[in-house]
């Protein structure tokens, strides 16, 4: 083989500038995506984005007025929500990571449910709610403790929580999952190697460890969370109410419902464009801040583990 | 597999020492080592030497039973530390972790502080108030020839210390609990050779208190620090001897090819 | 099965080179006392003077043989057979030069010897020679056969070397005593015998670490081994 001269190295090789170009311009065309939505939006929703719009009801049939019940809802669903998935998706992560045998049937037939549950279209899991939660459920509820009045047997908070914790939970056991695989097995050994239990270890250095990673499942279940409307549908989303929810078996109204409801149910298009561009701003504005807040905690728990007491 | 030619030291006063009978290891149904029979005299260093392959892990693993958290593998035989046996269904393997600590190759400290990685063992084991817990780290953190260069610094992480600090972490850690026996899978491996002078230097120390077992590929190492040398070889112990015999007369054809580097 | 040659080429040429050094040593040395022998016996003065000037080879061949040795110690910290051989090489070496240098001293009595007339038909002192001579052969080949039986052999004939020693010394005396002018011949020839007895011993001395190099047996001064040390009384 012949050994190229050490000058001929510094010409520009054609197949890296075709690639880096190629790159290149894909990069710029997602952002200019992201660009051309977010300034559309901004310029057309900042005008309507007053403190009254945040802080008070819609009036005049949604051409007036706030979107504060929406807001209240949304926050009120995603609480609701990530408590109902969180222990439930960590609990099942952490038995199928640290306990389960990975090569028995049981086991490997969860994991194939898992992963199907996650691709499951969220439309399905609205008539799932609706017909599991909402009719089996509540109405056995409403014929147990309340003699047939309806109660929990219609659209209600808590079914519309239920439903988003089912949907959400796929990703929670995996983003578990993968942070318990991304604990070392050399931490375990070594607790093991201290006369550690398999509980000790898991609970004192597995976990803690894993919490960042945790914490990104938590996140993607919030933002998925804020953001479908799909599954409310059926199961507790209103168009309006008079009076905020107070009680697990009230409706609410959410952001993403809303948005839908001024975009085809207005009776006057062009005077609720504006409400419609600011609540989708709100919307917007509202995701991105729960994400930002929830990798700021995370990124705050991953310094504290490496340098901390 | 053939047995073992044993010229083993007697075994008596010191406490610590192993007596290993008939031990056998398998994996998946596939024999890794054994039959092994071995008297390991307590209070002083041996070395386990041999090539890749040859067991000596393994072994080592089997004295603490961590062997038991591969899946697949099956022990035989026994193991006593005095007149204990290690292995039996009545015996509860954490707490013969308790009395038999391991130090592993690649050091791997907890991502807590400094402080909170020596009281590890001592929390797990019910120990709770900080002052009880804070002298019991301290002598750990001695005996390890830490003390001195973290005792201002307990609460800081781990994380921060250089690699032989780490590992001499990890031995105050196993120290903590006051084993009788410290296991050591080659433990100066993955450090420079000034850090690896301390370590050699320590485990001259500990031996004055514990019985200590040590892996090593590196055979002046091991030369340097052990009383015993156990030479093994496919699987078997093929020679069990004070170091000076192994190493200036070994008895055994296979134990000199090792030794003086005539492996094919 | 294991390789009997070490992994390592180069580790292996090294300590090959050692031993054939060794015994190229040796042979010289072997020589030397060859030569010195026959120029006492036919009153050779240039082959003395040739012998003598000869000692040079093997004193620059001792330097080399230990600078190896040590660079061998250095480099491959070796354990086992390899330390025996090595530490072997360097006493053996010391030996071989000293056994050398008493070669050199037969030749410098030879030729204090050349300048008067023979005291008498030499007989006693060639049949030591050949002993010695022959003894070093041996250790030799015991050496390089590595052959524990051939080197315990070799220690028993020092004791035939002695009894010669003994006799020659006798008959010496006797030739003192009779007439004064034999006193200058007679102490040159009792120093050559005493230089060959001393030769033999020092042979003896390489059959006993050929004996440790093989069998990893120290034999050397069994007595002070059997019997604890008890202070006598010089007095």
């Amino acid at each position: 083989m012949n050994r190229p001269a050490l000058r001929a190295a510094r010409r520009p090789r054609l197949g890296d500038a075709a690639l880096w170009l190629a790159t290149g311009l894909a990069t710029l065309l997602v952002l200019a995506v992201l660009v051309v939505i977010l300034v559309d939006v901004i310029r057309h929703g900042t005008p309507r984005l007053t403190l009254g719009f945040l802080t008070q009801a819609p009036k005049d049939g949604m051409m007036a007025g706030g979107i504060f019940p929406a807001i209240f809802g949304t926050v009120a669903l995603v609480l609701l929500m990530t408590l109902a998935a969180l222990p439930a998706g960590v609990a099942t992560a952490i038995y199928l990571h640290e306990y389960a045998d990975p090569t028995a049937l049981p086991t490997r037939l969860v994991r194939i449910a898992v992963n199907n549950l996650a691709g499951v279209p969220s439309i399905v899991f609205g008539l799932f709610g609706l017909g599991f939660f909402v009719q089996f459920a509540g109405g056995t509820i409403d014929k147990l403790f309340f003699g047939g009045e309806k109660f929990y047997g219609q659209p209600a908070l808590v079914w519309a929580a239920l439903t988003m914790a089912i949907l959400t939970l796929p990703v929670v056991i995996v983003a578990t999952e993968e942070a318990l695989s991304a604990v070392p097995s050399d931490v375990r050994m070594a607790s093991a190697a201290l006369g550690a239990t398999k509980f000790q270890t898991i609970t004192r250095v597995v976990l803690p460890q894993a919490v960042p990673g945790i914490l990104t499942g938590g996140i993607l279940a919030v933002s998925r969370g804020a953001g479908e409307v799909a599954p409310l549908l059926f199961t507790g989303a209103a168009y309006f109410l008079p009076k905020l929810p107070h009680t697990l078996h009230d409706q609410f109204m959410q952001l993403g419902y809303h948005v839908y409801v001024l975009a085809t149910q207005s009776p006057d298009v062009d005077a609720t464009r504006p409400l419609l561009y600011a609540t989708v701003l709100v919307l917007l504005a509202l995701t991105f801040a729960l994400n930002a807040s929830a990798v700021f905690v995370r990124s705050r728990m991953r310094k504290r583990i490496a340098s901390r007491a | 597999m053939s047995t073992t030619v044993a010229t083993s030291p007697s075994l008596d006063a010191p406490t610590g020492n192993l007596t290993v009978n008939d031990l056998s290891v398998y994996y998946g149904g596939k024999k890794a080592l054994g039959p092994v029979n071995m008297n390991i005299p307590g209070k002083q260093v041996t070395a386990l030497i041999g090539p890749s392959g040859c067991g000596k892990s393994t072994f080592l693993r089997s004295l603490n039973r961590m062997n038991e958290l591969i899946p697949g593998c099956r022990v035989e035989g026994s193991v006593k530390l005095d007149d204990e046996p290690v292995y039996g269904p009545a015996v509860d393997a954490v707490a013969v972790r308790r009395r038999i600590g391991m130090v592993f190759q690649k050091s791997n400290p907890f991502p807590k502080s400094i402080f909170d990685n020596v009281a590890y063992g001592l929390r797990i084991g019910g120990m709770n108030g900080r002052s009880e817990l804070g002298g019991r780290v301290e002598t750990a953190l001695r005996h390890a020839a830490l003390w001195d260069e973290v005792k201002d610094r307990l609460d800081e992480s781990a994380l921060g210390l250089s690699g032989g600090q780490q590992q001499r972490l990890c031995i105050a850690r196993a120290l903590a609990v006051e084993p009788d026996v410290i296991l050591m899978d080659e433990p100066a491996s993955a450090l420079d050779p000034i850090a690896t002078a301390h370590i050699e230097e320590l485990i001259h120390e500990l031996a004055q208190r514990y019985t200590v077992v040590i892996v090593t590929h590196n055979m002046q190492q091991a030369a340097r620090v052990s009383h015993h040398t156990a030479f093994f070889y496919m699987g078997d112990l093929i020679e069990f001897d004070r170091t000076p015999v192994i190493f200036t007369k070994p008895s055994q054809s296979k134990t000199e090819d090792y030794i003086t580097g005539r492996f094919g | 099965m294991f390789a009997r040659e070490h992994t390592d080429r180069e580790y292996e040429h090294e300590l090959h080179q050692l031993r054939e050094q060794l015994l190229v040593m040796g042979s010289h040395v072997e020589t030397i006392i060859g030569d010195s022998i026959k120029a006492l016996i036919d009153r050779d003065t240039p082959l003395a003077e040739r012998t003598i000037a000869g000692d040079r080879i093997v004193d620059q061949m001792e330097v080399d043989l230990d600078g190896l040795s040590l660079q061998i110690l250095a480099r491959r910290q070796p354990v086992a057979s390899d330390l025996r051989f090595i530490t072997l090489v360097l006493k053996v070496v010391t030996d071989l030069e000293r056994i050398a240098d008493l070669g050199v001293n037969v030749c410098e009595r030879v030729l204090e010897l050349n300048a008067e007339p023979q005291l008498k038909p030499y007989v006693d002192l060639p049949r030591m020679g050949r002993e010695v001579q022959d003894m070093l052969r041996e250790v030799l080949d015991a050496f390089v056969a590595k052959d524990a039986e051939r080197a315990r052999a070799i220690i028993k004939r020092d004791t035939v070397v002695d009894a010669l020693y003994a006799q020659v010394f006798r008959e010496l005396l006797t030739f003192m005593m009779e007439n004064a002018h034999n006193v200058y011949r007679a102490t040159r020839l009792q120093s050559i015998a005493k230089y060959l007895e001393r030769m033999a011993d020092h042979t003896t001395n390489l059959a006993e670490m050929v004996i440790f190099m093989v069998d990893g047996r120290d034999v050397r001064h069994p007595s002070a081994r059997e019997a604890p040390a008890t202070r006598k009384d010089t007095n």
